[in-house]
């Protein structure tokens, strides 16, 4: 009963952040449904990455989307016709949930017995060490992304330049 | 009623794709594009877990949803800083605008 409460306020809280008009208040649903799914990792049995994810998820990401709206300025909420009609919108998304029910539900045996019983470290550090290699890539690629994004005084000098 | 864990997480997952995909589809604002992608990446977050439990190995399952958590992080932050940019460059963050990319 409480897993399904849980779910209940994390699909709630999704659909808010996807339909509500001001940015800001869709950054806040985001962190519900980001700290909602946090819980549910927890109660699957995956402690570790629900941590992170509630650090990451909904806090990181979180203050980092209000850093940039606070920067980019929120646009007022104009009533705009969406580029995909709003019912054709629903249809698709209706399908795809029902593709995914129709494949996965089947498919959803009992589980199985625990057969890795190492710890996340080890696991992570030994068994996925090329996980780790990628995840340091992408830091430091994301990094320089954003300071090549964000240098706008080298860019107006450029131009100065010409 | 008490329904087994495995089978509320699934409906948990295909609710959120639902939801990120809808959001995907309707949105014209770019930072909200962003949002919707973020509720998509956190089903399949759940997904990746859902099958670590159900195939007995939660430690991969958490590895590799810790993978995507920073890929995630770092596609988000690179469309924020792109967000921003686009919204000081053309002064709108309305996608059908944007689309002709004509300043």
């Amino acid at each position: 009963m409480f897993d399904l409460l849980i779910v209940a306020a994390m699909l709630v809280c999704a659909f808010q952040a996807v339909r509500a008009p001001r940015l800001l208040i869709a950054a806040l649903w985001l962190a519900g449904a980001s700290a909602l799914t946090a819980l549910m990792m927890y109660r699957l049995g995956a402690p570790e990455v629900a941590v992170i994810e509630l650090s990451v998820g909904a806090g990181l990401v979180t203050v980092l989307f209000v850093f940039a709206i606070n920067i980019a300025g929120e646009e007022p909420p104009v009533t705009l016709r969406s580029l995909v009609p709003a019912p054709l919108a629903w249809v698709a998304a209706l399908c795809a949930v029902g593709l995914g029910v129709a494949m996965a539900l089947p498919n959803l045996r009992a589980e199985s017995a625990l057969v890795q019983s190492e710890r996340f470290a080890t696991v992570l550090w030994e068994r996925r060490s090329l996980d780790v290699l990628l995840q340091v890539v992408l830091i430091g690629g994301g990094v320089l992304a954003v300071l090549g994004l964000l240098a706008e005084g080298r860019a107006d000098a450029r131009k100065e330049l010409k | 009623m008490s329904l087994p864990l495995p089978l509320v997480a699934a409906v948990a997952v295909l609710g959120l794709l639902g939801v990120g995909l809808l959001g995907l589809l309707v949105t014209r604002n770019l930072i909200k594009a962003v949002v919707a992608m973020q509720v998509l990446v956190k089903g399949a977050l759940l997904a990746l877990v859902l099958a670590g439990r159900l195939s007995g190995q939660v430690q991969t399952g958490q590895t590799m949803a810790l993978t995507v958590i920073v890929a995630d992080t770092i596609v988000s932050v690179v469309a924020l800083a792109l967000a921003v940019q686009v919204r000081r460059q053309f002064g709108t963050l309305d996608l059908q605008a944007l689309s002709t990319l004509r300043r």
